[in-house]
């Protein structure tokens, strides 16, 4: 079982998201400029400001060519977990619904928050309950998550909302405190809290473990159907 | 061929740059300012401005959150 974690010019968190990965199974980095993903089971796109954060954040990083890749994958059924940046490129890649915006309150907003698992049933949240509390850090500028009212209103409907915040912790005014929301085949998720930087007690919170965990136990039951 | 794409946030969409130069102009004596919005301006050089509305779809603007103008200027 091996994750993928993309770099592109500008990520930083693509090293902390590679050794939280590895607290789990074998990881190794992909470079945006790769066009295929070199067999790994999961990718993730990590945190940062990938090309700059240039015209919109994530508008320019969805072009690169391991994002054909990546889209290909996740078509395909592949589990793909994008971490704040990473978010805001599957945004605007259309393989996550929505947008996101700029902070309502206009700062950069770093804290730790407690989210919600509102649902435990897919590949990203099977080793937590449904009701759990996680406390996880964010750390972002455009966190705010934007949708269509009857967007939100089929997120809610389909189980897509997977993270919510927890009642005065929403940082940035996120429609209907989402944290983290899924693609309607729920392969692929987007969160703007960091669960990479939360998986080792010595540091905090370890609320992010879960997440890593659930992949691998996702992709070890596959392996073993298969 | 010179073209400029104005982009704004989508009217009902919360702007919080505009909302800020909004509170700052009273500071500054410029009373009665309201609807303010903050977007962003692309010019671009072009042989012709046929394929700048694919441009705006696919890069240059965001639909689901913007919208956008093209002008052509000269």
């Amino acid at each position: 079982m091996r994750f993928g974690v993309v770099r592109f010019p500008g990520s930083c968190d693509e090293v902390d998201a590679l050794l939280a990965c590895r607290r789990f199974a074998d990881a190794e980095l992909l470079w945006h400029g790769d066009r295929d993903l070199g067999g790994v089971d999961v990718v993730v796109i990590p945190g940062g400001f990938s090309y700059g954060d240039y015209l919109r954040v994530g508008a320019i990083a969805r072009f690169s060519p391991v994002m054909d890749a990546v889209s290909e994958f996740a078509l395909a059924g592949g589990p793909v977990l994008g971490i704040c940046n990473g978010f805001q490129v599957l945004c605007e890649a259309g393989l996550l619904p929505g947008a996101l915006l700029p902070n309502a309150g206009r700062r950069f907003v770093f804290r730790q928050v407690e989210v919600e698992v509102v649902n435990a049933d897919t590949p990203f949240t099977r080793s937590c309950t449904a009701g759990d509390v996680l406390s996880i850090p964010v750390k972002h500028g455009a966190g705010r998550y934007y949708a269509p009212e009857e967007s939100l209103r089929e997120l809610d409907a389909h189980g897509q909302i997977i993270l919510r915040y927890r009642d005065g912790h929403n940082p940035n005014g996120s429609a209907r405190e989402i944290a983290g929301v899924c693609n309607s085949d729920k392969n692929v998720m987007g969160l703007m809290p960091h669960p990479e930087h939360a998986v080792d007690p010595l540091t905090g919170p370890a609320g992010g473990a879960c997440l890593f965990d659930s992949l691998v136990a996702h992709v070890g039951q596959l392996v073993a159907a298969a | 061929m010179k073209a400029r794409v104005l982009i704004r946030p989508k009217e009902g969409i919360l702007d919080p740059q505009g909302q800020a130069v909004e509170r700052a102009l009273p500071a500054l004596g410029f009373e009665g300012v309201s609807g303010v919005k903050v977007g962003r301006m692309v010019e671009l050089e072009v042989g012709d401005t046929d394929r700048v509305h694919e441009m705006c779809e696919r890069l240059l603007a965001n639909p689901l959150i913007e919208d956008y103008e093209v002008l052509v200027v000269e």
